[in-house]
């Protein structure tokens, strides 16, 4: 028996370590140095990467840095609570279902003084209308890449998705919200429709399309597209700056019956134990130069003028990028809502759409 | 008492990462916030999830017969006398698992794309291209690639195993090549056979990667579902339903060719 303790203690202990260690999280944190430091979580590809290290010259305070593909999966880490992120960037509808799940802290914005800098257009949005928790950080729309090679037709409708001419030539989006929210709007209904009969119509068209789809793709399909495997993809108006650049045949549409206007915002995490820093770290991303080096980075659109100022003339004037006022605030631009009660019925739908050729 | 507690290390491992998560499993699949009920794996009953399962097993099934039909003259030539550079076949068949199956898959799926390297070769020589991406042959095709390995090694084993004086012995007894093949080599080979069905075609079964890289999201099976309650839609009681559903089934499978297997040998197979 003595002999199991001997062997079995210091297995038990390292199991606790293994536990202790599966428990707190993704980011990797260098600890006990006492220096300051604010845990941030982003989007991939979502940030200068330069940015980090001169935000760490500046002020002393180290960044850990992590990144995440979707905001669902953001989500499914930060849940469980017990997490040690400062800092989350969730699109819109992500950071409304946050508020609802009380899991943000307020944003004192006398704290960030480049706060001021950020347009007014982009205050009292409609997930945070008082402005309460987030802070603008990129915005764009979605729309149709296509490649003017394989196109000759001018692209602005949705209904080009469901042209027989595009069979096997068309890339769909691998998300159930995004592609009911192109055929609802195709319908000419509110993407944030929750009327069961309306739904049922988007899968029906989603069906019908599914032939003609060469693939439903993830950010595999970027590449894809630039090297011209498809004629059409739905794609953030963001990746289309940079897939644009990289294929000068590649344009972008955004379709007249409407379309997706988001959001992404810096938030600060409820049990966020950086907040100082975290607060400097905001401040320092909506500093007009700064703020203009992540945009022409990632290629997604800046919230502050004066950043956009900044910009090279074919970015800060480009159509896809900041596209006229008019279009945007259009009525058939809408931004998504929390959708807790949807997200099960929509995935049952996406499966049925996906499965429907098989 | 010495060699139990060599067990340990083993032991421990064991209830962290696998008997606590299938209880988790087990738990979530009946309770629904708190709730006991049956709902998630009535869920299940939906047409096009049985539809997904069922094209899983096709798929599967279909991959496990390519792999075997190509691999078993393969292991007997690599078992055999008469090959000069076995070593290297056999260097061949394992390097590509040197690799992590991610990355190969990602290879595969720019390597067969429209404008790929290989149409892009047949176009060079004036050929046609041939549309290879998106849909079950792709995904196939990624199935037999990937576990290629996993049916040729333990056939290669069992055959190695094999005591070269029974052949001689049923040649002396008057037996040709197809008799001795069918009465000898194929039964003692048999566990290896099993061994190398079930290495692959549970992989196959389960496959979410190769189905959504290969398949480009249109081909669906059960393993892409259960991802997906996982990472998007969250409802974690409804996926460990499915992976509930999925492992009874399995378990039925191998119980079944366990049988087949003791019957039909002595053993050295994997159940």
């Amino acid at each position: 028996m003595k002999k199991l303790i001997k062997v079995g203690l210091p297995l038990a202990l390292a199991g606790v370590l293994v536990l202790s260690l599966v428990g707190c999280g993704g980011a990797n944190e260098s600890s006990s140095s006492g220096n300051e430091k604010v845990v941030v979580y982003n989007w991939g590809d979502y940030i200068d990467p330069d940015v980090n290290a001169e935000f760490t010259k500046e002020t002393g305070i180290k960044v850990v840095y992590s990144e995440y593909a979707n905001n669902e999966e953001m989500y499914a880490t930060v849940e469980p609570g017990n997490v040690n992120y400062d800092i989350l960037i969730p699109s819109d509808y992500m950071i409304e279902k946050m508020i609802n799940n009380d899991m943000l802290a307020p944003m004192d914005t006398s704290k960030i003084p480049n706060y001021t800098k950020i347009d007014e257009r982009f205050k009292g949005l409609p997930f945070d209308k008082e402005d309460k928790y987030s802070v603008p950080y990129m915005w764009g729309t979605v729309g149709i890449v296509y490649n003017k090679t394989m196109v000759d037709e001018p692209v602005d409708s949705w209904d080009i998705l469901w042209d027989e001419k595009y069979d096997d030539k068309i890339f769909m989006y691998d998300s159930e919200r995004d592609s009911i929210m192109v055929a609802l709007k195709k319908l000419g209904y509110s993407m944030n429709t929750r009327d069961p009969k309306e739904l049922e119509e988007a899968k029906n068209l989603l069906i019908k399309q599914a032939p003609l789809v060469l693939a439903y793709v993830g950010d595999e399909g970027k590449g894809k597209m630039v090297n011209g495997e498809a004629a059409l993809m739905i794609a953030w108006a963001g990746d289309a700056m940079v897939m644009m650049d990289q294929n000068p045949d590649l344009d972008f549409a955004i379709p007249k019956e409407g379309s997706n206007y988001f959001v992404d915002s810096i938030v600060i995490h409820k049990d966020a134990k950086n907040k100082e820093a975290a607060y400097k770290y905001i401040d320092f991303l909506c500093r007009p130069d700064i703020a203009a080096r992540n945009a022409e980075y990632i290629g997604y659109s800046t919230p502050i003028s004066e950043a956009r100022e900044l910009l090279p003339e074919e970015i800060k004037n480009s159509p896809v990028a900041y596209p006229d006022e008019a279009i945007t605030s259009a009525d058939n631009m809408e931004m998504f809502n929390d959708p807790s009660d949807v997200i099960e019925l929509y995935s049952d739908l996406w499966t049925q759409v996906k499965a429907s050729n098989q | 008492m010495n060699k139990k507690s060599l067990a340990i290390p083993y032991l421990i491992w064991s209830a962290l990462f696998i008997i606590v998560p299938l209880l988790l499993i087990v738990y979530f699949s009946f309770f629904q916030e708190g709730q006991f009920s049956f709902q998630s794996y009535q869920k299940f009953l939906e047409p096009y999830y049985i539809k997904a399962l069922w094209r899983s097993v096709q798929l599967a099934f279909f991959s496990t017969v390519i792999c075997l039909i190509v691999a078993y003259p393969l292991a007997m030539l690599l078992s055999g006398k008469e090959m000069s550079n076995k070593q290297v076949v056999l260097l061949l068949v394992i390097l590509p698992m040197w690799m992590n199956s991610l990355l190969r898959t990602y290879a595969w799926a720019s390597l067969l794309e429209n404008t790929g390297v290989i149409n892009s070769l047949l176009q060079g020589i004036g050929l046609p291209t041939i549309k290879f991406l998106y849909g079950d042959k792709a995904v196939i095709f990624g199935m037999v690639y990937n576990f290629f390995p996993f049916m040729v090694l333990p056939i290669y084993n069992a055959l190695c195993k094999i005591d070269p004086h029974l052949v001689e012995a049923s040649y002396d007894l008057g037996a040709n090549k197809v008799t001795t093949f069918r009465k000898v080599i194929l039964p003692l080979s048999m566990p290896g056979v099993v061994t190398g069905i079930v290495m692959v075609f549970m992989p196959a079964l389960t496959t979410f990667l190769i189905t959504r890289l290969l398949g480009g999201g249109k081909v669906m099976l059960i393993g892409n579902i259960i991802e997906e309650q996982f990472t998007r839609t969250r409802d974690l009681s409804f996926g460990s339903a499915i992976s509930m559903i999925l492992m009874v089934l399995v378990l039925l499978a191998l119980t079944f060719l366990g049988k087949k297997d003791s019957l039909d040998g002595k053993g050295g197979g994997l159940f």
